[in-house]
């Protein structure tokens, strides 16, 4: 098997790692989207927030002698969505909820706002410099000759995969089989509707804010294991890349946000290995306008008819 | 015997599964005036959407003045003649009356931009122009106090005034109201139909219309055509429709 | 009635401690490869339990202090005399008669850093100026208005190193590269909705930024291009000895040469390139293409029916406020003598916006105002400085739910019909 086969494997296996994150952050864009239609401008920066909360508990715990790993990571996953859902409530009820009706300008502005708070917030009580955090899971399985060039998939990027894979079905399960889902599903169809039937369609909403925190959360602990390296900053790029990929799958899909997320991923991966590193942030963002000018219902979207 | 001012054949709509407009026909001659009518949902609107290029057509021929326009957007479907109103009152709100009548005539007057910039006399005869066309038509519409008051400051009826005046400002050659009495009251239901007749009679002006008042389209229609869930049922003068036992059965149901 | 309040106030309480005790209360801290957590200090804690205590008491106490509120008079609106002058054109001209003899006697009565302050604030009138177009008149959401600033300030920065080209002709060119940038961005995009088309403004800045990082063989990367030509005042230079076959001003005049002139001079210049923007687009408010903008950002559906093309007219408005960015940029680079891409970042493009909301969406002065307070603050609350983007950020969620309109909303002059 030629090196440049198991060149371009790692590359798509690198891709779909970091595009299962992407998935990740971009439900939570889309599912807010589906049903209030606006775009949560601070929702990159929950992302990050799940970071460093992952970091900080980890680090507490590693102070108090605490040393097996499957109890560190489990803590941080539980803790990270616990305080990243209230951020995401908070932020709803305080900043948005109010704002809701009307012009859509004014959300926008004002989540805008949000995001550049909460980064300062963030950069101010834990500094603007990177923090890294060394690995808690080595190695991994070789794929390929043992002697010559080979990819390899860490076990790190396998629990990316898993980890991703089990919040998707829970997701889909929720939406698809109980009560809340099915509320869920009707406020994104027809929220007035859904409204007048009696739903309450504000704890509807919350909610849809609170699982989208607490997924960008998981992604949030998922990448700062995976990098190991955080920073204020880090929201922000996620936060645009996420969109886009909720963009390109269909906003408003929640197969469509991972599909996305997927792609998305293995395009960067695939221009940094192939093209440069530098410009595959470009490569989002062009991914992004033309998908809006050609297909702007995305992949998996319907085509919005404009009601006259 | 002079060509139709609008000519529709085939028209079809699909919103999904949805057949929302079947083979639906028409024909609107110059001088006309046109009403259709049909039960709620029957998809008038969604006609009406599909000739101005609101919609775009799934199927079907539009022949708009010689040219088929089936699939042009709306603004170029207005810039040939065909000015459209809305059910509910679309007028620039915060704009005074007579702003919206200055916009209305964008597409004719001097919009260079240097021109603009020093107040070239072209430009400044262009403005002039445009103001005394707007003076015109407030004039006839008797809205001519109301000139310098800002849009929604106006009753409805006065509103409903304003924005046929607006389409008038264009010089248009088919007028198309969707549902223009929607609202009115008697007394301005039958100004409307005064200066609907008017605008016929003294400006070469063709009107295809969406009603349900039945007075009003049997009065100032000198044809109908009746639609039923996206079909064509009916075609004809008031007298013939007001006696077609299908028009009768779509309205009433069975007896 | 307090009864009913406590759950929720100690619920919110709870949730104020869950937000802030872990991410504000611990430090992490990096001591080599060790990661390690230090308590952020007592004045923090302390912080925390105060804001929880207030959240508890401000929901437990929530219906008295609404009745409270309702009872209390509300934000000054506009007063009203000053609504009542705003609409007499007579007095409206004097008052810009005013503002401006102000402006232009402001370096005679101010120091140098008073001046060097000022012309900040006019940079970023003429930039607040020009997204005013495309947000508060056209309605157009860009987040990437930065991205134009860039391209003025660069290419007259390339076209001085590359081709000699002196300030006055870079001051056009580089409103025309802008201008042209905004038609080609616009064109593909302007038909998208309102949302999206924020993010795509967005992602075209951040390209830009990226661009102008990544490709060094033009641009330098991020060290920047230095040496750009100041402007000069009919060829006169401002500097104490002038560049070969040049002559300096200080001599040509006959005084001694002083720092302070030069600064002067770009303060003024400033103020010319802020008029003319005032002047054009106050033309431009009362032509047809002003009255469309507003059309359109009323009602879209209905221009389409009018036959008003509306990508065409969004697009009017995006080339046009790009140029104005161009010029900006031109200006800026021109003043600082050295441009990188760090000063290109969305963060700019966010305070630009800001600065248009804040002022009030397509009114002119509420935009002079709003850039004044944005350069002036940061300075007076110097010790602040680390807070500066908390509070920013702060303050345009508070601004969209206390008052969107703005300071100073926009009291446009109509045309009218004389009877």
């Amino acid at each position: 098997m030629p090196e440049s086969l198991y060149y371009f494997i790692q590359q798509l296996l690198n891709g779909l790692t970091v595009g299962s994150t992407y998935a990740l952050i971009a439900i939570g864009y889309t599912m807010v989207y589906g049903i209030i239609g606006m775009i949560n401008f601070a929702h990159g920066e929950i992302y990050m927030i799940g970071s460093y909360i992952a970091f900080i508990v980890i680090a507490a715990l590693a102070m108090f002698g605490i040393e097996s790993v499957p109890l560190l990571i489990f803590a941080a996953f539980v803790i990270s969505m616990v305080v990243t859902s209230a951020y995401g409530y908070s932020i709803e009820r305080v900043a948005y909820r109010p704002l809701r009706g009307g012009n859509r300008l004014i959300p926008l502005i004002s989540a805008i706002g949000m995001s550049i708070f909460l980064q300062n917030l963030v950069r101010i009580a834990q500094g603007s410099r990177d923090i890294a955090m060394p690995s808690l899971i080595t190695g991994g399985i070789d794929i390929g000759p043992q002697d010559a060039f080979h990819a390899s998939l860490s076990y790190m990027q396998m629990i990316i995969f898993a980890v991703t894979l089990v919040s998707m079905v829970l997701l889909t399960l929720f939406i698809s089989r109980s009560r809340m889902g099915r509320a869920c599903r009707a406020c994104a169809e027809d929220l007035k509707m859904t409204n007048l039937l009696g739903i309450n369609t504000n704890g509807i909403i919350a909610l849809t804010f609170v699982i989208g925190a607490a997924l960008a959360a998981i992604a949030g602990v998922l990448l700062g294991m995976y990098y190991g390296v955080i920073n204020p900053y880090i929201g922000f790029m996620a936060g645009l890349k996420a969109f886009t990929a909720a963009v390109l799958g269909g906003i408003g899909s929640i197969p469509g946000a991972v599909l996305g997320g997927l792609l998305l991923g293995v395009t960067e991966a695939i221009t940094a290995g192939y093209f440069s590193t530098e410009y595959k942030d470009v490569v989002a963002f062009g991914l992004l306008i033309l998908i809006l000018l050609f297909r702007p219902s995305g992949i998996l979207g319907r085509p919005e008819v404009e009601k006259v | 015997m002079s060509r139709p001012l609008l000519e529709v054949s085939g028209l079809t709509m699909r919103f999904g599964g949805l057949l929302a407009v079947d083979g639906v026909e028409l024909s609107v001659e110059p001088g006309q005036i046109v009403s259709m009518i049909g039960p709620n949902g029957a998809g008038k609107t969604t006609v009406f959407n599909c000739l101005t290029g609101f919609y775009k057509p799934s199927g079907g021929k539009i022949v708009f003045d010689g040219q088929e326009i089936q699939g042009l957007p709306g603004f170029r479907v207005a810039r040939r003649g065909m000015i459209r109103t809305f059910q509910h009152v679309r007028l620039f709100k915060e704009m005074t009356v007579v702003e919206n009548l200055l916009v209305a005539q964008h597409q004719h007057m001097n919009t260079s931009m240097l021109a603009g910039l020093f107040k070239t006399p072209s430009y400044r005869r262009s403005e002039r122009e445009a103001m005394e066309r707007a003076a015109y038509w407030l004039e006839r519409v008797d809205l001519h106090e109301f000139a310098n008051r800002e849009a929604n400051t106006l009753a409805y009826g006065q509103q409903r005034r304003l924005e046929i005046a607006r389409c008038m400002v264009t010089q248009p050659k088919l007028l198309m109201l969707d549902e223009p009495a929607a609202g009115l009251n008697p007394r301005e239901t039958d100004d409307l139909k005064a200066l609907i007749a008017e605008l016929r009679d003294n400006h070469q002006l063709t009107v295809l219309l969406i009603e349900h008042d039945m007075k009003l389209v049997m009065s100032i229609s000198d044809k109908i055509v009746v639609i039923n869930q996206g079909r064509p049922l009916a075609a004809g003068t008031p007298e013939e429709i007001k006696q077609n036992p299908d028009v009768i059965k779509a309205y009433l149901g069975e007896t | 009635m307090i009864r009913a309040n406590l759950k929720p106030a100690v619920i919110s309480a709870v949730v104020v401690v869950v937000l802030s005790g872990l991410l504000m209360g611990v430090r992490l801290d990096q001591d080599g490869t060790n990661l390690s957590l230090v308590g952020a200090g007592p004045d923090v804690y302390w912080k925390i339990a105060i804001a929880a205590t207030f959240i508890f008491f401000y929901n437990l106490f929530r219906d008295h202090l609404a009745k409270l509120w309702q009872s209390m008079p509300g934000m000054p609106k506009t007063p009203k005399q000053l609504v009542e002058v705003s609409k007499k054109p007579v007095l409206r001209q004097l008052f810009w008669c005013f503002l401006i003899a102000l402006a232009i006697l402001w370096p005679f009565i101010s120091n140098r850093g008073g001046t060097d302050l000022a012309t900040l604030v006019l940079i970023y009138v003429m930039l607040g100026l020009g997204l005013n177009i495309v947000v508060g008149l056209a309605g157009l959401l860009d987040l990437g208005y930065v991205g134009f600033y860039a391209v003025g300030a660069y290419g007259y920065a390339l076209l001085a190193m590359y081709f000699d080209v002196g300030f006055w002709t870079g001051l056009i060119s580089a409103g025309l590269l802008a201008a042209l940038f905004g038609f080609l961005l616009g064109f593909p995009v302007l038909r998208l909705r309102g949302d999206y088309l924020a993010i795509v403004t967005l992602g075209f800045g951040e390209i830009i930024r990226i661009l102008l990082n990544n490709m060094t063989w033009l641009t330098n990367g991020p060290n920047g291009i230095g040496g750009i030509p100041k402007p000069t005042l009919f060829g006169l230079e401002f500097s104490r000895k002038a560049s070969e076959g040049m002559q300096s001003f200080h001599d040509f005049v006959g005084i001694d040469y002083s720092s302070e002139h030069r600064v002067m001079f770009l303060y003024l210049l400033a103020l010319l390139l802020v008029l003319i923007t005032l002047f054009v687009i106050n033309r431009l408010l009362r032509m047809p293409i002003g009255r469309a903008w507003e059309a359109l950002r009323e009602d879209e559906i209905a221009c389409r029916a009018l036959g008003i093309n509306p990508t065409a007219v969004k697009l009017s408005a995006f080339t046009i406020g790009a140029s104005f960015a161009g010029f900006a940029g031109c200006f800026f680079a021109a003043r600082q003598g050295f441009i990188s891409p760090e000063s290109f970042t969305f963060i700019e493009s966010a305070i630009i916006l800001a600065i248009v909301v804040l002022g009030g969406m397509g009114s002119q002065i509420g935009v002079i105002l709003a850039a004044i307070i944005m350069t002036i603050l940061p300075e007076m609350a110097r010790e602040f400085n680390e807070y500066r983007m908390l509070l920013f950020g702060l303050m345009m969620v508070l601004m969209m739910i206390w008052r969107p309109q703005g300071l100073l909303p926009m009291n446009r002059p109509h045309l009218e019909l004389r009877t």
